[in-house]
């Protein structure tokens, strides 16, 4: 006999979902799952995948690991948005729509943090942990173990949020869970608890990729690439992940605090008891608004890369570049308020960060001029990174030029919780971070895995988004100045909203063809891959380092550790090869690299079942999963610090022969 | 006499050489400013104003002298990366409490509880 | 123009060079702990006026006791750091017999103030009583937590060090273990300033 408690708040009930729609998720997830386990089995790619992939330490391919869950996660996010789109089109008058009022909330809460931390921070984490080491010609990253664990405690946030679906119910309290409506009073669920404990943990995995990535660039740098020798896209990352260290640790706190009041009952952000609601806009927004640039600075490296590449020009105004990301970087810091101008504080305090705001979009601009400067009078190719690229300097300044509008609060009075505001941080994040990331994705796919994506293919896809976008968010900015505020999930005919909100729908239809046509040419570029493959390690006529070694890159990155002279140090040596210069020698040396370990994915298991029984309020589960955690990290970190394998030199020396012999015969 | 000290010891990675009289200075001005403090508290021989002045700065003091004496801060070889890291944290977390203080001080003199409830209520988050 | 080299690289400075980076990283990670006490000091002072009808720090905070409690810790940074100071030196033992004395002194902190949370939920100013009482208990429980896994850590440091001495690795680790208890140390001269020795005075 099993005692009642033994499963907590978990009963039988929980695991059916009652809504429809729901249930057509859980079951299409199910049989998605199910395929792919079955076809792992049918090739018997288990060894492999264990071997190979789930237990690296290489930051190529978690990085590539990040992506995929990134691109599984914008399809499930996409999904939630066809759902909410197809309801606020419908949903009028005496037309219910196609979804419950609560299903809409949990949609809209889901797609706000699925989109915000798992593909947006995924893409983000993925490419830098592709590129980043490669950039600076470096082996590694400072601590491969580390980077492992912060991914598979991605990994697992992910997954927390993603059996919300399934067993329970998700927070229906917005993607940032304000309370009271997100304390036990208004949400005695376990929906919020999914919430905090997916981002809890998939926070805590991105602060230590911050702390990894910023060592890494600021120790592991090649011989002569001083700080200001960097290549732009490492410059930001490490902007980026200086943010992380300083914003992540506030999330952290409260997370946790809403959780303590949720479960043991203080008084942080109660109605009542002593507590201030207040406080917690406060504070999240104090890590929110860094979050909004710790995303968006690499997407702005990338196209620092992408614009000077193909435009065969140097970056235009590089110290300039450098100091507006710094200047971002501690801006991002003074500007939170104005996530709450309407909350009631007064002129002095409205003014101080409406004018920071303000300031904090001067960089921003000196970046677009930089930017556009270097493609005038260079030799421009317009390929697909360079179509993202176009694309975003034209809605981000739309965008942009929103957002100041909106840091005047006496305009943030009219606009405060409008479709206006939800149109421009779309605005933002689609056109600055996604644009960025795809680009980002397709500029270094040869040198991942060998070969090039599909360029008409994508050049089609670029216009389903730049167009659908337009659509989808176009109406929404001139809805907002009708009124409608967001996560309205029912409103009457004579607001005249409809044909605006249909219009909207078809644009993210449109999207959504731009996404289906990504997902096809990426199956048809692999399946393709002999015919585009990149042979050369250069096939975009490169400028930085990543692109001197050989496409895949090899699990060392570099045979020969480089040295750096000049910026753009790649374009440099072509350069003087080409005046005839001699290359120096090459001499190989013994090669130390980290031993593949499975403690990553145990992590990655323990702190799910940590979370998940904590979650259901099943405390002894999350008791043992606790300990074991402990046990598991005091043995790694104190276990033998033989954890390295070396690739001796004669091996090295072969395998970059028979890399250049297959590029001669190619 | 240091040099040879310094010969038979070997140096902590990241933190270099160490010597038992900064541990003891450390510890002795820490010791003299945490009574001070105390002290001063419980004698209330000071104003309300003058004492919250007087109990930060002792703390911003004995945080000082730990720094130096325990955590060997700046002693690093250039460049002090320890160091610029340690000062920008210190910047954030003065714009991060300061900037709280600032914002909550402001709404609650300008907001009773039940209307902080009723705007919070109206709002769905960002 | 290819050469391969016989002889391998040089080790020691590939090794050197690993172990600098971990004390900057940890020093890193350090740093974002300060961020994180340093949204709960923000918090408590937000809500320490809020005490809800219950006692005030004023009414609650013995200051002897709480004297003691910053003395042992105190104590226990000083006695870390000569623990620190014999391992450079090689004096095996002594840097072992010094972190006992660290462990012995930081479990009578974490033994006092245990006692003192158990006193306050025996009266009925537990952390639901109040905002002030939650953001008081769970302010002062994040540093208590931080030195339960300060003690485990030193309790490995110093296992490791007497079993196999003082080799490079266990040198690595104790400098990080110095520098988190430390570390802990700075955070609670502001417990001590902010929420002890302001909340007696009645500020």
């Amino acid at each position: 006999m099993i005692a009642p408690d033994i499963f907590g708040r978990l009963t039988w009930n929980a695991l059916f979902p009652s809504e429809l729609v729901t249930q057509v998720a859980v079951v299409s997830l199910g049989l998605v799952v199910l395929a792919v386990l079955a076809l792992v089995t049918r090739m018997h790619r288990w060894g492999w995948l264990w071997r190979e992939w789930l237990t690296t330490l290489d930051p190529k391919r978690i990085g590539v690991m990040y992506i995929i869950v990134a691109i599984l996660m914008l399809v499930r996010g996409g999904v939630d948005v066809l759902l909410m789109r197809a309801q606020q089109a419908t949903s009028v008058g005496t037309s219910q729509g196609v979804v419950s009022t609560s299903t809409f909330q949990q949609l809209f809460s889901a797609h706000g943090t699925i989109m915000i931390f798992f593909v947006a921070m995924g893409l983000m984490f993925g490419l830098i942990n592709l590129i980043v080491p490669l950039q600076i010609g470096a082996r590694d990253v400072a601590f491969p173990f580390l980077n492992a664990t912060s991914f598979w405690l991605f990994f697992t946030g992910m997954l927390i949020i993603n059996a919300s679906l399934g067993i329970g119910e998700f927070s229906a309290a917005g993607w940032l869970a304000y309370p009271p409506l997100s304390e036990l009073q208004y949400s005695p669920g376990v929906g919020v608890d999914y919430w905090i404990w997916s981002l809890e943990i998939a926070g805590v995995g991105s602060l230590l990729s911050g702390i990894n990535f910023f060592v890494t660039i600021l120790r592991m740098r090649c011989p002569g690439m001083s700080l200001m020798k960097m290549p732009m896209f490492s410059w930001s990352v490490l902007c980026s992940m200086f943010m992380v260290m300083f914003a992540f640790p506030v999330l952290t706190v409260t997370l946790t605090l809403l959780f303590l009041d949720r479960s043991i009952g203080t008084h942080f952000f109660t109605a009542g008891g002593g507590g201030n609601m207040m406080m917690y806009v406060n504070l999240i927004w104090a890590w929110g608004h860094p979050e909004v640039y710790i995303l968006v600075l690499p997407a702005f490296g990338i196209f620092s890369e992408v614009v000077a590449t193909f435009s065969r020009k140097p970056l235009f105004g590089y110290a300039s570049m450098v100091m507006a990301l710094l200047a971002i970087t501690l801006l991002s810091f003074t500007v939170w308020l104005h996530h709450f101008f309407t909350m009631g504080a007064g002129a002095d305090v409205n003014a101080f960060f409406g004018i920071m705001t303000m300031i904090i979009a001067i960089p921003t601009g000196v970046k677009v001029f930089n930017w556009l400067a270097t493609m005038y009078r260079g030799r421009i190719r317009f390929s697909a990174p360079m179509h993202f690229f176009m694309g975003f300097i034209g809605l981000f300044t739309i965008g942009g030029v929103a957002g100041v509008m909106l840091a005047v609060p006496a305009i943030d009075y009219q606009l405060h919780n409008s479709l206006f505001l939800v149109a421009h941080f779309h605005t933002m994040i689609v056109s600055g971070v996604l644009f960025g990331d795809f680009a980002g994705v397709i500029y270094w796919m040869p040198k991942i895995f060998g070969f090039r994506l599909h360029e008409r293919s994508l050049r089609w896809s670029f216009w389903c988004w730049f167009v659908g976008f337009v659509l989808a968010f176009g109406p929404l900015y001139i809805l907002g100045f009708m009124g409608m505020t967001r996560r309205t999930s029912h409103y009457a005919v004579a607001t005249g909203w409809q044909p605006l909100l249909i219009v909207a729908g078809l644009g993210v239809l449109l999207i959504a063809t731009g996404v289906v046509i990504m997902l096809v040419q990426l199956a048809w570029s692999v399946w393709k891959r002999a015919e585009n493959a990149d042979s050369t390690g250069d096939p975009w006529d490169g400028r930085t380092l990543e692109w001197s070694t050989s496409s895949p890159a090899p699990a060392y990155n570099f045979a020969v550790t480089p040295v750096v002279q000049s910026r753009d140090a790649f374009w440099a040596s072509k350069q003087a090869a080409r005046r005839g210069a001699l290359a120096p020698a090459r001499v190989y040396t013994d090669i130390h690299l980290p031993r593949n370990t499975g403690v990553g994915p145990v992590i990655g298991a323990l702190s799910f079942i940590l979370g998940f029984a904590v979650i259901w309020h099943i405390y002894w589960a999350a008791a043992v999963a606790l300990v074991v955690l402990i046990l598991v990290v005091v043995i790694r970190t104190t276990g033998t610090d033989d954890s390295e394998r070396t690739i001796a030199a004669a091996e090295v020396a072969l395998a970059e022969a028979g890399g250049e012999v297959s590029r001669r015969v190619a | 006499m240091s040099e040879r000290r310094h010969a038979t010891s070997a140096p902590l990675p990241g933190v270099g050489h160490l010597s038992l009289r900064a541990y003891v200075s450390g510890f002795v001005a820490s010791l003299v400013l945490t009574i001070g403090a105390y002290l001063l508290v419980v004698e209330r021989a000071v104003s309300a104003g003058t004492l919250i002045a007087l109990i930060l700065v002792i703390a911003v003091s004995q945080f000082a002298v730990q720094l130096v004496f325990f955590l060997h801060l700046g002693a690093e070889a250039r460049p002090r990366w320890r160091l610029a890291m340690f000062l920008t944290m210190v910047t954030i977390v003065l714009i991060l409490v300061v900037g709280s203080l600032w914002i909550m001080g402001n709404l609650n003199s300008r907001m009773s509880m039940p209307e902080q409830e009723q705007y919070m209520s109206s709002q769905g988050g960002l | 123009m290819i050469r391969v080299e016989a002889h391998p690289a040089p080790v020691d400075a590939h090794a050197a060079e690993a172990d600098e980076r971990t004390v900057f990283g940890f020093w890193v990670y350090i740093l974002t702990d300060c961020v994180l006490f340093a949204s709960l000091f923000a918090t408590y002072v937000v809500l320490h006026g809020n005490t809800a009808g219950g006692p005030s720090g004023h009414q609650l905070f013995e200051m002897p006791y709480v004297l003691a409690e910053t003395m042992a810790l105190l104590a226990s940074s000083f006695t870390c750091g000569l623990a620190m100071l014999a391992a450079v030196r090689g004096r095996t033992r002594l840097a072992v017999v010094a972190l006992a004395l660290t462990f012995a002194l930081g479990s009578t902190f974490l033994a006092l103030e245990l006692s003192e949370f158990h006193h306050l939920a025996v009266i009925g100013a537990g952390w639901s009583r109040s905002g002030f009482l939650s953001a008081y208990f769970i302010l002062v429980g994040t540093h208590g937590l931080h030195i339960t896994v300060g003690l485990l850590w030193m309790a490995v440091v110093a296992a490791r060090i007497w079993w196999s001495g003082l080799g490079r690795g266990e040198l690595r680790r104790l400098t990080l273990f110095g520098i988190f208890w430390h570390f802990l140390d700075l955070v609670w001269i502001f417990i001590f300033s902010v929420v002890y020795l302001m909340g007696a005075a009645h500020l």
